[in-house]
């Protein structure tokens, strides 16, 4: 044990609760964090503070506002209730930091960021936050402050927080998965640079999440956890290799592929001749189960690009909305498309940040003034692909039915409004 | 602040091609085929015909810098240096060489004691939050309940033996950060916020009044202080204004319990993305292993397996058998707070005659 220490000396780990999560099979964060007490006297404080939780089932942390200059969020701030206790928790922030996309790692950047974490604060780190962002725990104010210079010294940036856009998550895309209809971490990288300013300056009437995946299995939890789903997908038929079909058939039996794959396809577009696979390209929604079962016999088309979603978020406020699709299909491979999309999103914020509430994600904005006004707003075309069926509510405001106003105003409309809708490629 | 030069601002994301092993960044889109070598393992294959081995463990998420090191140290010996974490917070050595393979697996499980699995049809790592380790809001707490869960689940994490993959989530407040998932545990706190008045000057008011999602909150004054009062048959509990506010207490030590959720899903694999579903409330907030949810859970996975078909999610098992064969088999009671009254309500009515008799 380091000397260094000295004025704390006085404080032993005292977590008799705590100490029965060092039992059994799972690593235990608390047999981490209790050997590394040794060393950081600050996390003995933390870990009592901890076991009182666990004793009286209650939270001793409360939130502040502390951020790096040129900064409006990424440091969240924390101080302890039991401070005169606790004086190391009396401030003890996280720094949250913008991932590597995919959550990739090379171990001299993971070394770096240990060695940030523990040099300037408690040590502890987190991989990752659930909007994606690494957590690293445990800064006084001027710990936090320093670790944000020495993270950008390092070339590392801080993550989102506050009504901003937030910090982007995405799959493993085409680095290492045959399934991956578009670079997800390109696109993640591109999006992250281009739109740096609104992460770092809440300017946002609240949260904005970008989640990018890079098929339908959706392994970056986009459609309930993100505003902006990116999913990838394609166009034209699928890519079938007959011999490996029969291979399928030969190893699995005829069996298993029509319980398995064959009734299990969403719009019955595939069947079955001797051993070579039928698809109805035209009626196939792109759901990936096939795929998923059949992975070295069936593929994505070739003709591949992204599906956007807008709107998903978790309960609050007015419970779950589920993302719904707001692009059928758009090319994203070129750096054209790419500041398409960028282009695109200005207007989505745009209009959402003129006209939401506050503390109104842009799903709940959607659900307030209706798919078709945020449509007109954002100046995209409806689309029978955006719905599962036409409404059944038959009390319309027509806008072109309706007769003139009564004090011969006409029908003006704020700029927004009138404008052209600017042609997004769709399928 | 001092008179030194800031670091740079506004940097961005990190270059990923800088942390991709070099298989990857060599085979980038080129990739055409992967295999399950056993529980825990992957192999991919790429057009060159190279071939990429993932070895995925459990980790705990919450980790010290020397654990980081630790990590480190083994993805140099076996890695070149490479690895990953996926959205479940399991970790991923890639290896290229398949003779490192024993060895890496062997200091994985033994140096590091981090269990092997997460892959195919098996439980994964449970996304899950701060809790009490770290947030201001929670009611319990998430690493804690999590290491608890998983020690129960570990040889379901291990093995590749359920009919699909089981996501799994916890959240330590209504806010739910860690969503939705195949099986999730969420907070219910059961009163309105008790409002301490004195410190409410502190707080936007506006804010804590807008957040309210029942409209149950005004401005009020009490004992000349400018407040703000809760119409309490409009609260509906869900703490909304105290992510705004420390002085609307929604939480409660004595009265707050668990509930578990189940049939979300992300994936539009068969079927489109679904929300998790009200399986069974009222479970105690038991520190420090919380058992009642484990045995919770058990039941629900025990009836899984036991009549799920290969590749139904837990929700598309649900739709098969009905959801009173599911409240049978659990032997978790079907009350009346199982029935919608959100958004949701009606469609999720079983409008028709079609029921299983």
């Amino acid at each position: 044990m380091s000397g260094k220490h000295d004025k704390n000396k006085a404080m032993t780990l005292h977590t008799p609760l705590l100490n029965e999560l060092e039992s059994g099979p799972w690593p235990s964060f608390f047999s981490d964090l209790k050997e590394y007490s040794k060393k950081k006297p600050v996390v003995v404080e933390l870990l009592n503070q901890l076991e009182e939780s666990y004793e009286n089932r209650w939270n001793y942390w409360i939130g502040k506002v502390l951020n790096a200059p040129g900064y409006g969020g990424g440091i969240i701030a924390r101080v302890s209730e039991k401070a005169d206790k606790y004086p190391g928790l009396a401030n003890f922030h996280t720094v949250r930091v913008i991932e590597p996309p995919g959550w990739v790692y090379n171990t001299d950047a993971l070394r770096n960021l240990a060695d940030t974490a523990e040099r300037n604060g408690a040590g502890i780190l987190q991989f990752h936050g659930m909007t994606g962002d690494i957590l690293l725990l445990g800064f006084s104010d001027e710990g936090s402050l320093q670790c944000v210079e020495d993270l950008m010294h390092d070339g590392w940036d801080i993550g989102g927080s506050g009504a901003a856009l937030r910090t982007l998550q995405c799959c493993v895309g085409q680095a290492r998965c045959e399934m991956a209809c578009f670079d997800t971490m390109k696109v993640t990288k591109h999006l992250t640079d281009s739109f740096i300013h609104y992460l770092h300056r809440p300017e946002f009437v609240y949260k904005f999440k970008f989640k990018l995946s890079g098929c339908s299995n959706d392994c970056a939890n986009s459609m309930v956890r993100s505003d902006m789903p990116i999913i990838g997908t394609w166009r034209g038929p699928m890519q079938v290799d007959q011999e490996k079909v029969a291979e399928f058939i030969d190893a699995k039996g005829l069996e298993y592929l029509i319980d398995n794959v064959l009734t299990r396809c969403p719009t019955r577009c595939l069947s079955v001749k001797g051993k070579t696979l039928q698809v109805d390209n035209d009626n196939c929604v792109r759901c990936m189960h096939c795929i998923n079962v059949m992975h070295h016999a069936l593929k994505p088309g070739k003709d591949r690009g992204v599906t956007i979603l807008i709107g998903g978020h978790r309960t609050l406020k007015i419970g779950d909305t589920m993302a719904s699709v707001l692009v059928p299909f758009m090319k994203l491979e070129t750096d054209e498309d790419l500041e398409k999309l960028v282009e695109f999103v200005e207007r989505v914020w745009e209009f959402w940040n003129d006209n939401g509430m506050d503390h109104e994600r842009v799903g709940e904005f959607i659900a307030r003034v209706g798919m078709g006004t945020f449509l007109k707003g954002i100046g995209v075309e409806p689309d029978p692909r955006m719905i599962r069926q036409p409404r059944t509510t038959s009390y319309i405001k027509f806008e072109e039915l309706a007769p003139p106003r009564m004090d011969g105003e006409g029908n003006k409309m704020p700029p927004v409004w009138n404008r052209e809708a600017e042609a997004v490629e769709t399928a | 602040m001092s008179d030194k030069p800031l670091a740079p601002r506004d940097q961005g994301a990190p270059d990923y091609t800088k942390h991709l092993h070099p298989l990857m960044l060599k085979n980038y889109g080129e990739w055409v085929s992967h295999d399950r070598v056993r529980p825990g393992v992957l192999v991919h294959t790429a057009s060159s015909g190279d071939k990429l081995y993932t070895i995925r463990a459990g980790s705990p998420r919450t980790m010290s810098a020397d654990t980081v090191r630790k990590v480190c140290d083994i993805a140099d010996k076996y890695c070149q240096g490479f690895l990953r974490f996926t959205s479940r917070s399991n970790i991923e050595f890639l290896c290229g060489d398949k003779k490192d393979l024993d060895n890496l697996i062997k200091a994985v499980e033994k140096d590091l004691g981090w269990p092997l699995g997460g892959t195919g049809p098996s439980v994964s790592n449970i996304s899950h939050t701060q809790g009490w380790l770290h947030c201001n809001l929670p009611g319990t707490d998430a690493a804690g309940s999590v290491k608890a869960m998983m020690d129960d689940l570990i040889e379901e994490f291990r093995n590749e033996n359920l009919p699909n993959r089981v996501h799994m989530a916890t959240s330590c407040c209504q806010i739910n950060c860690a969503s939705h998932g195949d099986i999730s545990v969420i907070v219910q706190h059961h009163h309105p916020p008790r409002i301490n008045h004195n410190n409410m000057q502190i707080c936007e008011l506006p804010k804590v009044v807008a957040i309210c999602p029942a409209a149950a909150i005004r401005p009020a004054v009490v004992n000349g202080v400018e407040t703000v009062e809760v119409v309490e048959e409009k609260c509906m509990y869900c703490g909304a204004c105290h992510g705004q506010c420390p002085s609307m207490e929604i939480r409660d030590s004595e009265t707050d319990t668990l509930s578990i959720w189940v049939g979300g899903k992300m994936s539009a694999a068969r079927g489109a993305p679904t929300f998790m579903k009200l399986a069974v409330w009222g479970i105690a907030n038991n520190p420090p292993r919380w058992p009642e949810v484990s045995e919770a859970i058990r039941r629900i996975l025990n009836a899984y397996k036991a009549t799920g078909k290969p590749w139904e999610r837990v929700g598309e098992w649900i739709d098969r058998i009905g959801w009173a064969k599911f409240f049978e088999m659990t032997g978790f009671p079907f009350t009346r707070y199982h029935i919608d009254d959100g958004p949701e309500a009606l469609s999720n009515l079983n409008r028709s005659a079609m029921i299983r008799l």
